[in-house]
């Protein structure tokens, strides 16, 4: 099978520093003009059937581009199977309903706590439990996301099975309403912070802590040998993803306005799942991909309303069967630098 | 440096695997522990590395004793081991498993390249071999790059785990070739194998080890010689 990531990363390689400034420029220009292409008669296919198409672009493609970049982190970088990912998600959007609502507090002010929030649960989760392995851990994870669902359900301060309403819009940015007739903003904003996040995981990887998660999933009695303090490094995955997730979850309820707990399933965890593993475990651009593809797919043929999860789930086994790997697989090739090092 | 097991018991639940051995390993020696499958050799490896949990008992090293020191902090203290079955990082390059080796040395940037080219030096076919990825290699280059490996970390006891384990006879006798030239770059090496010829011809001394129990001990140049040791260990047929 060919391996479109070393396809790309060959191409990208060859061109000069102008050239990729130019091409990465063109990239975000086209993408950030995305919510407008439903205007136009020769990119008007993109559009989808009773969803507003600009909305689609925040919830869910944006949203669900965030989260399986969080996800990544822990199942495709670091081999640790989490089921119960929307946890994180639920804890950000609640701590943003429940303290924009109650308190002065604006969405921006929320950002830090939700996220700080959503890191702490992850710690709390993983110090007793990532001393489990595989399928174990697995199990937990799914435990630990019902146990969030429950309890959002069953506490008075979240508003029970009503959920939070009327949650405030946040405050304008650099002059641009936020608000219900502004997505196109909306999707600015969680376009930065799919960026943001792409950058920081790009920091990461190449630096000792993507070496530690990469020695980790390929073999995790060997990395203690190498003297890699597995713990922590895997605290650390947990954390950083729960993180991603926490403030994918704040972003989500100042858009929407109203949560409620059925809004934070385990469909939602094995949804995101899904892109990581469709997309490509362990690449950032299969991820970006793979969520791109299993959150627009499906509104993009709600025409064909009830067979439409059927069809969605039928493309996806003919893809894996095709491409058990993902759409872009993670590296297989030789080490990028020692090409350099040859050719020098 | 001197390792010194004493009274030492592992348990795989409620299964004693290991009930009670002892023995030392001098600074400078090689020292073999063989025995069937099943003796506890791996075990034994593996709990003085610190992947298996001491039941009761003592590891000392250096006259301290280390059974409670956290496995990923023994490697500091100079024990590297080169696990049974290789453990190569199939998915990261020949060089970047090397650079795992040194993952927690404090002066790694400094003694990077001075000991590649030492472990290079040994394994000349691994410098070929730098940018192809670890899982591609054969299975006695993958072995040479679990030796190079653990010695990245500057050990000053090497464990190592049936280095001939599934190699052809040629790369057997220079995997072990190259074992005594490490030792005799002063590493002390604690061996664990079930080729015992080999081993008990380049090792000083040897422990045999039987379901879970020390049963001799002797210098490895004797054991070679000793009838039952043949019957036992070496095949009638052994020279």
């Amino acid at each position: 099978m060919i391996n479109l990531r070393d396809k790309g990363a060959d191409l990208w390689e060859g061109w000069n520093r102008p050239k990729r400034i130019t091409f990465v420029f063109a990239l975000l220009v086209v993408i950030s003009l995305l919510p407008f292409a439903g205007n136009f008669s020769f990119s008007s296919f993109l559009n989808t059937p009773s969803a507003s198409y600009q909305d689609v672009l925040v919830y869910p493609i944006g949203m669900f581009i965030l989260m399986a970049l969080g996800l990544n982190i822990v199942v495709g970088k670091s081999g640790l199977l989490d089921l119960g990912y929307v946890a994180f998600f639920a804890i950000g959007a609640y701590t943003d309903a429940i303290l924009t609502t109650k308190t002065h507090l604006n969405t921006w002010q929320v950002m830090p706590i939700g996220i700080a929030l959503a890191m702490l649960s992850g710690v709390l989760l993983g110090l007793p439990t990532l001393r489990l392995r595989g399928d174990y851990l697995a199990i937990v994870t799914l435990g630990f996301g019902e146990i969030v669902r429950i309890v959002i359900l069953n506490s008075s301060i979240t508003g029970g099975t009503n959920g939070v309403a009327s949650i405030p819009n946040p405050p304008s940015v650099l002059g641009q309403k936020l608000d219900l007739n502004h997505s196109v903003n909306f999707f600015w904003i969680v376009l930065v912070m799919i960026l943001l996040v792409i950058w920081m995981i790009r920091r990461f990887t190449v630096r000792r802590p993507g070496r530690a998660w990469e020695a980790i999933r390929q073999d995790e009695d060997v990395a203690i040998l190498m003297g890699v303090p597995i713990l922590r490094y895997k605290i650390w995955s947990f954390s950083i993803g729960a993180a991603i997730g926490g403030a994918a979850g704040v972003i989500f309820a100042a858009k929407v306005l109203v949560i409620a707990p059925d809004m934070f399933t385990f469909n939602v965890s094995v949804l995101i799942l899904s892109c990581v593993v469709f997309g490509g475990m362990g690449n950032i651009w299969g991820v970006v991909f793979g969520a791109t593809m299993l959150a627009y797919v499906p509104q993009r043929i709600r025409f064909i309303t009830n067979a439409r999860e059927l069809v969605f789930g039928l493309v996806l086994i003919i893809v894996m069967n095709l491409r058990p790997d993902g759409i872009l697989p993670r590296k297989k090739r030789e080490k990028l630098s020692a090409r350099k090092e040859k050719s020098a | 440096m001197r390792l010194e097991i004493k009274d030492l018991r592992v348990h795989y639940g409620k299964i004693e695997a290991i009930k009670g051995i002892s023995f030392v390993v001098n600074e400078g020696e090689i020292v073999t522990l063989i025995g069937a499958n099943g003796a506890g050799k791996t075990t034994t490896l593996k709990t003085i590395s610190g992947l298996r949990k001491v039941s009761s008992g003592q590891i000392l090293f250096d006259g301290e004793d280390i059974s409670n020191v956290p496995a990923h902090e023994r490697v500091d203290l100079g024990i590297s081991q080169s696990p049974e079955g290789r453990g190569i990082f199939p998915g990261m390059t020949v060089l970047e498993n090397l650079e795992m080796g040194k993952y927690n040395r404090k002066n790694r940037k400094i003694e990077m390249n001075e000991d590649l080219e030492m472990v290079y030096g040994l394994f000349p076919r691994l410098k070929e071999r730098a940018f192809q990825a670890g899982g591609t290699l054969s299975g006695g280059e993958q072995q040479m790059l679990a030796i190079g490996r653990s010695l990245m970390a500057r050990p000053k006891v090497l464990l190592l785990d049936e280095p001939s384990m599934g190699l052809a006879p040629q790369m057997i006798a220079n995997i072990f070739r190259i074992i005594t030239q490490i030792n005799k770059q002063g590493v002390t090496i604690l061996l664990v194998e079930q080729n015992a010829q080999q081993a008990l011809q380049r090792a000083h001394r040897a422990y045999i080890l039987e379901t879970g129990n020390v049963v001799k001990e002797a210098k490895a140049a004797d054991l070679l010689n000793d009838p039952a040791v043949r019957e036992a260990y070496l095949g009638t047929g052994a020279h």
